[in-house]
C-alpha cells in the first residue's frame, strides 16, 4: 500500500519512516530485540509547517511524521486558530474525524485528535492537543460544521465538554446515563445499573 | 390579543421511528412540521449502540476482526478490509499481490451487493415495489459467491490481518466472470424501470439538494459527494490494495439531488463490474498471507487508514501501545457523518420527501450507532 500522505513538492519530503528498521539496530546485541517504548517519529517539514511555525511559533510543540502520516501537537488554546488557518490558507477543508484518547496516568489526561484532509492537496494530517480532565477545549463547529456530532460523541464517550458547542448533549447513549464508557477506568462489563433498572425494568444489562 | 386556538398552531412536532419501515433500521427522527413543510429535524440515534470501540480495546487485534463486520452489515467485506489495512499499516506489512487481488474482487462484489440493497429499499420507500425483488435476486448471486468462498453470506470475516485465510475455490474466477456478464443487463433493466419513470423522476429531481461545498462542510463523502460534482474517490485519490492497477472511472453528477445520487450509484455498479472483470483476469499466483507474526503486537504508534466503503470514507484510527490489544480504536463511520447532513437536506422540503432523503443517504444504523 502506498503511503497515505503524499508530501507535496519534493522540497522536504518526510523520509519514509520504517519503524521496523531502527528497532533492531537500537538493540542489536540483545537476542529478542525490544521495541521502543515511544512512538519513533521523524520530523515533518514542508510549506505547511513553515507557515504554521511563522504564525504560531512555540504554540505548536511538535511537527512529526509516523508511518508517512503527518501530525502536529499544539497547545489546546491554539487549536481552533490552527484549524482555521489550515482551512482558509492551506486548503484543509474537510474535517474527517474528531476523537480522543485517554491516558489516565498522565497529568494532561486526554489527547484530542482532529483528522483533516485537503481535497486540493490530496493530503491528510492530524492536529493533536493534550488536555487535563475537566478542561473544556473550544468547539470546532465554528470552523467545520462536521464537528457537531463528532464532538458530541467525544463528550458522550469521554466526558470532554467543548466550550461554545451549540448542542453539547450525549448522542449515542441515553441523556441521563452516568459515566463515560471510553475512559480507561470504565470496565468492559460496566453499565449504568440505575438507568438500566429504571428504564428497562431489569436488574442488569449483563 | 385573542386567545390562541389549535388552528393557530403553526408548528407540529411528530415522531418518526425508531420502528418505521422507511428509516432503514432504528433511526428516530423528530420532525417539526408546518403543514406539509419541514421546519427542522432532530435525529435520535444510539438504539443499536454496542460499544464497538470499547470492545476493540478489550480484544486482541485478531479477535476484534469479526466485530467490524457487524457495523455496516450490508458491506461487511469493506469493513474488514479497512480494519485489516489499518493493522497492517501499524505492523508495516503488506498483503501479498494475490491476496490484494482477491480482496479487490470481494470488496467490489460487496459494493454491488450494498448498492443493490440500497436501490431496492430506496425504490420501495418511494413506492416502486418491483425493483426490490429484482435487486434481492441479483444480490443473492453475490452472497452465493461469499458463501462459497468463506461459508458466510453476510458477516463474512473474509480477510485476515496480513492477507487471506482461505484460498479461492475451484471455479471462483469463472463464477465471478459469469456474474459480471449476467449482471450488466440487469442494471439496464433497473434503469428501464426507473430512470425515465415519471413518478420516479418527479419524486427525486430537485429533492434533498446538497451542494459540493456543503458536503465538504459536513464531511459528507461517498456517492453523495460525487453526485454534487466532486470526483473524489479514495480508490483513486489514495489507492490501496492495488486499485491503481485497474482501469475505472469515478461517476459524478452535477445537481447533488436525490436523482443524481441514484444515477451515480447505478453507474458505480457498472464500474465495479469493470474492476471485477479486470481483477479476475489477472489474479497473480503466490502466497495469500504476508509475514505477520502469530501474536500481533504492533510497535508503539498510531495510524489512520481509510478506504472507500460503499457509503463513503470508512476510517480506522488505531493507537498501539505495543501490546496485543489496541490501546484505542476509533472507527470513523461514513453513515454517522453523512446522517448529520439530513437536517440540512430536509429543511424547507416536504414531509413526504424525508423518506426519500433518508433512503438516498444510504445509512446503516449498525454503523451509525456502533
Amino acid at each position: 500500500m502506498p503511503d497515505e500522505q503524499k508530501p507535496d513538492g519534493s522540497a522536504a519530503p518526510p523520509p519514509a519512516p520504517k519503524p521496523a528498521a531502527p528497532k533492531p539496530a537500537a538493540a542489536a546485541h540483545a537476542a529478542p530485540p525490544k521495541p521502543p517504548a515511544v512512538m519513533v517519529t521523524t520530523p515533518w517539514e514542508s510549506d505547511i509547517t513553515q507557515l504554521l511555525k511563522d504564525r504560531f511559533g512555540a504554540e505548536i510543540t511538535e511537527f512529526s511524521t509516523y508511518l508517512g502520516q503527518n501530525f502536529l501537537v499544539a497547545k489546546p488554546e491554539e487549536v481552533i486558530p490552527i484549524l482555521e488557518t489550515l482551512k482558509l490558507e492551506l486548503d484543509f477543508d474537510y474535517l474527517v474525524d474528531v476523537t480522543a484518547v485517554d491516558y489516565p496516568k498522565r497529568a494532561e489526561r486526554f489527547d484530542v485528535v482532529y483528522i483533516l484532509y485537503s481535497f486540493a492537496r490530496n493530503e491528510r494530517m492530524r492536529v493533536k492537543t493534550m488536555i487535563p480532565d475537566g478542561f473544556s477545549p473550544a468547539t470546532a463547529v465554528t470552523v467545520h460544521l462536521a464537528a457537531n456530532w463528532l464532538e458530541r460523541e467525544v463528550f458522550d464517550m469521554f466526558g470532554i465538554q467543548f466550550a461554545g458547542h451549540p448542542d453539547m448533549r450525549r448522542i449515542l447513549l441515553p441523556e441521563e446515563w452516568q459515566g463515560y464508557p471510553l475512559r480507561k477506568e470504565y470496565g468492559i462489563l460496566q453499565q449504568d445499573d440505575g438507568w438500566v433498572r429504571e428504564n428497562l425494568g431489569i436488574e442488569s444489562g449483563q | 390579543m385573542p386567545e390562541a386556538t389549535f388552528l393557530d398552531a403553526t408548528e407540529l412536532v411528530i415522531n418518526m421511528g425508531p420502528q418505521h419501515p422507511s428509516t432503514h433500521g432504528v433511526l428516530r427522527v423528530i420532525l417539526k412540521l408546518d403543514g406539509e413543510k419541514v421546519n427542522g429535524t432532530e435525529c435520535v440515534i444510539g438504539y443499536l449502540h454496542r460499544g464497538v470501540e470499547k470492545i476493540g480495546e478489550n480484544r486482541t487485534y485478531q479477535q476484534f476482526a469479526p466485530y467490524v463486520d457487524r457495523m455496516d452489515y450490508v458491506a461487511a467485506v469493506s469493513n474488514g478490509l479497512g480494519y485489516c489495512l489499518a493493522v497492517e499499516k501499524l505492523l508495516n506489512v503488506e498483503a501479498p499481490p494475490r491476496a490484494q487481488a482477491v480482496r479487490v474482487i470481494l470488496t467490489e462484489l460487496n459494493r454491488i451487493a450494498s448498492h443493490l440493497l440500497w436501490l431496492g429499499t430506496h425504490a420501495l420507500d418511494i413506492g416502486a415495489i418491483t425493483p426490490v425483488f429484482y435487486c434481492l435476486r441479483e444480490r443473492e448471486e453475490v452472497l452465493k459467491v461469499f458463501e462459497n468462498y468463506c461459508g458466510a453470506r453476510l458477516t463474512t470475516h473474509a480477510f485476515r490481518i496480513g492477507g487471506l485465510q482461505y484460498e479461492t475455490y475451484d471455479g471462483f474466477e469463472e463464477e465471478v466472470r459469469k456474474f459480471c456478464d449476467w449482471f450488466i443487463p440487469k442494471v439496464d433493466e433497473y434503469e428501464e424501470l426507473l430512470t425515465n419513470n415519471r413518478i420516479w423522476v418527479g419524486r427525486l429531481k430537485g429533492v434533498g439538494v446538497l451542494s459540493a461545498d456543503e458536503c465538504k462542510q459536513y464531511g459528507v463523502t461517498g456517492p453523495v459527494l460525487r453526485a454534487a460534482g466532486v470526483a473524489w474517490d479514495l480508490r483513486k485519490a489514495q489507492p490501496y490494495s492495488g486499485y491503481d492497477q485497474y482501469d475505472f472511472e469515478i461517476p459524478t453528477a452535477e445537481n447533488g439531488d436525490t436523482y443524481d445520487r441514484y444515477t451515480v450509484r447505478m453507474e458505480e455498479m457498472r464500474q465495479s463490474t469493470r474492476i471485477l472483470r479486470q481483477a479476475v483476469d489477472r489474479i497473480p499466483s503466490g502466497p495469500i498471507m504476508g509475514k505477520v507474526p502469530k501474536v500481533v503486537k504492533p510497535p508503539v504508534g498510531e495510524a489512520y487508514v481509510s478506504i472507500e466503503a460503499p457509503k463513503g470514507e470508512l476510517g480506522y484510527f488505531i493507537v498501539s501501545d505495543n501490546s496485543t490489544q489496541p490501546y484505542r480504536l476509533r472507527v470513523r463511520p461514513p453513515s454517522f457523518v453523512n446522517l448529520q447532513a439530513l437536517d440540512r437536506m430536509v429543511r424547507g422540503g416536504l414531509v413526504a420527501d424525508v423518506v426519500a432523503i433518508i433512503g438516498t443517504l444510504d445509512i446503516v444504523l449498525g454503523e451509525v450507532d456502533r
